[in-house]
């Protein structure tokens, strides 16, 4: 059952003075009850951005231009007010990037439950003090933190803890999808793990839809079921994640995995991506990746490619999943060999 | 990447003293509540070969960083000694540590913050060379440019003048690491200089501190707990855990066949899809 589904989102940054940056370009998008999908890519390539549109979080100067994203039936991008608010109670929430700059230093941790729970209460639910202890005590549980966490400060946490306790105050009120942004960036390696295996195993138990934002495709590709790469604001790849590491790909695809090595291995190579992602605030003619790309054709510099089959999922290359919508895309394709992996 | 004016031609690596840590502890007083004592860094044993690249592996609290500023003189520890050649840097005066940062420099976590947002790119590659190296602001400006070739901010004149917002991350770094070789350093101790970069970019810093390694024959202390970034990098790694060397050896031999239950769980921690023979399937 779909859960939410978007149509052409745009999101544009819109300061009073300065350029006007075009961050998420006609995005589209349709995710199932209980999915768990990752969302990667460079920094500033609009997938923060996104999961910001998803959960109607954007603040000025980002504006969302146009687009429907159907949240349950509801179209959420023309909700304000209290109709807007009323979403977030068992609807779609977000974990924000670093834990430690989303709690208050000044409260502690019950009282950043009962904030939520009472700003959040439906009509004719009351949470006394003792009730709000309890709840809180058995959403810590959930994330495998002690119910004495609840009388802590912020900075008597230590930064897995706090990120534990930013996704226990999510969980309160049941969301239906949680977009989880960056939420082990800042922490170390062996932490990170335990946080994601956490998320996983919510995940599972409690059903949600869950998007995960990250700059780290090895623990996308390890975690969600579904991966969607992202470039310059657009989704060019879209594929399920088990698929990801074998067979052809969108060529930005395979540079990202091209950064990834076993240090175990006998041998490394380290591939990189030269260049640099382009100006978001110029119009961008072609496919956005054809500077940077090894097999650019001429009909790349011009045409957007749109998502096409690829796989078993798409991909929106003209040389590896050419359309048949688009014409002079198959003889492009066809022109570059089928693209022979050029990568090594 | 051209040598400038051969000032660093690669025998200098003869010339580069080895640094030898023995015995070090670093014990630090907490007040306060919960009171005591913090023992970062526990009797460390460990010696940099001339022109050679070591990796300090360990997790956020593991002594790392600590051992870092030891090594650069920024914090003194609390027994043990640091020689490099015939310097005692645990025993240095400030002026003594001012000739000891002409040679050994370092290069920071977060590029983001090591960069005065105020002041352009080639204001912060001239500091070094005109307080180190007292040169004159003409012979400075044309060395920055050099440098900025050096580690590939390419076409140099159109980033000389640049202020850090207008630069990428990875950018930043570069001009980081451009700074902390201006002084033409002879160890140069790099804190995760790659830890706050996207993925993509990490692979083109690490190739450019693996080649200026080479080239100019500077010994390398690499700080992470990123295993792969220690693989590409160093010839020797040292694993610590809670202040202490749990494990040390050839960086390849310690990963492939890991002794200490610590060093397993690093290599654990390593998303999946990318390990054992995954990996090599998709190169």
């Amino acid at each position: 059952m779909t859960l939410l589904a978007a149509e052409k989102v745009n999101v544009v940054y819109e300061p009073a003075r300065g350029t006007r940056i075009w961050s998420v370009r006609d995005v589209d998008l349709d995710l199932k009850q209980g999915e768990f999908v990752g969302l990667v890519g460079e920094s500033g390539c609009g997938k923060s951005t996104l999961g910001f549109a998803l959960t109607r979080m954007l603040r000025a100067p980002a504006r969302l231009e146009n687009g429907v994203i159907s949240f349950g039936g509801v179209d959420v991008a023309s909700l304000t007010g209290e109709a807007l608010r009323r979403q977030r109670r068992k609807g779609f929430a977000i974990v924000l990037q670093s834990g430690m700059n989303a709690l208050n230093p000044v409260r502690n941790v019950e009282l950043h439950f009962s904030d939520i729970l009472r700003a959040h209460a439906g009509p004719g639910e009351h949470y006394s003090d003792a009730a709000v202890r309890r709840r809180g005590a058995e959403l810590l549980g959930k994330v495998s933190l002690e119910a004495s966490v609840l009388k802590k400060f912020p900075h008597e946490l230590s930064g897995g803890m706090r990120q534990r306790v930013s996704i226990a105050l999510v969980l309160s009120l049941e969301p239906k999808m949680i977009v989880f942004d960056e939420p082990t960036t800042a922490l170390d390696v062996i932490v990170q793990k335990a946080v994601m295996q956490t998320i996983q195993e919510l995940q599972r138990d409690q059903g949600f839809t869950a998007i995960l934002i990250s700059h780290d495709l090895g623990v996308v590709l390890e975690s969600t079921n579904r991966v969607m790469v992202m470039y310059a604001g657009r989704i060019v790849e879209d594929q399920p994640s088990k698929e990801l590491v074998r067979g052809l790909h969108h060529p930005y695809t395979e540079a990202l995995l091209g950064c990834y090595a076993d240090p175990r291995a006998e041998e490394i190579h380290l591939e990189g991506i030269p260049g640099t992602p382009p100006d978001l605030s110029k119009p961008l003619p072609g496919c956005a990746y054809a500077p940077r790309c090894p097999l650019a054709q001429e009909i790349c510099w011009k045409v957007v490619p749109p998502l096409a089959p690829l796989g078993s999922g798409t991909a929106a290359c003209h040389v590896r999943a050419p359309s048949a919508k688009v014409p002079g895309a198959q003889a492009a394709a066809a022109k570059a060999g089928a693209g022979r992996v050029a990568t090594k | 990447m051209r040598q400038p004016n051969g000032q660093s031609a690669p025998g200098k690596a003869a010339s580069v003293p080895p640094l030898v840590v023995t015995d070090v502890s670093k014990i630090y007083t907490v007040r306060g509540r919960g009171r005591g004592k913090f023992i970062a860094a526990d009797h460390v044993s460990f010696t940099i070969p001339p022109a050679s690249a070591i990796g300090l592996v360990g997790a956020s609290g593991s002594g790392k960083s600590t051992l870092a500023k030891m090594i650069t003189g920024s914090e003194r520890p609390t027994s043990g000694s640091i020689k490099f050649g015939d310097v005692a840097v645990e025993r240095l005066s400030a002026g003594g540590l001012r000739r000891y940062h002409s040679r050994v420099q370092m290069v920071f976590q977060d590029p983001y913050a090591a960069l005065n947002p105020l002041h352009t790119v080639a204001y912060h590659i001239t500091r070094p060379l005109q307080n180190f190296l007292g040169m004159s602001a003409s012979r400075a400006s044309e060395r920055v440019h050099e440098l900025l070739e050096t580690v590939g901010l390419t076409p140099a004149a159109q980033y000389a003048g640049k202020l850090p917002h207008q630069l990428s991350g990875g950018q930043r770094q570069r001009v980081v690491i451009a700074r902390a070789l201006a002084c033409d350093p002879e160890l140069m101790v790099a804190d995760e200089p790659v830890s706050m970069l996207d993925v993509s970019l990490r692979a083109g810093v690490l190739r450019l501190l693996a080649d200026l390694r080479a080239k100019r024959g500077l010994s390398l202390l690499y700080i992470t707990h990123d295993l792969l970034g220690a693989r590409v990098i160093t010839d020797e790694i040292l694993v610590l855990h809670k202040g202490r060397v749990v494990e040390k050896g050839p960086t390849k031999h310690v990963l492939q066949h890991p002794k200490h239950e610590y060093t397993t769980q690093l290599l654990d921690a390593i998303a999946t899809p990318f390990a054992t023979d995954g990996a090599a399937t998709t190169h």
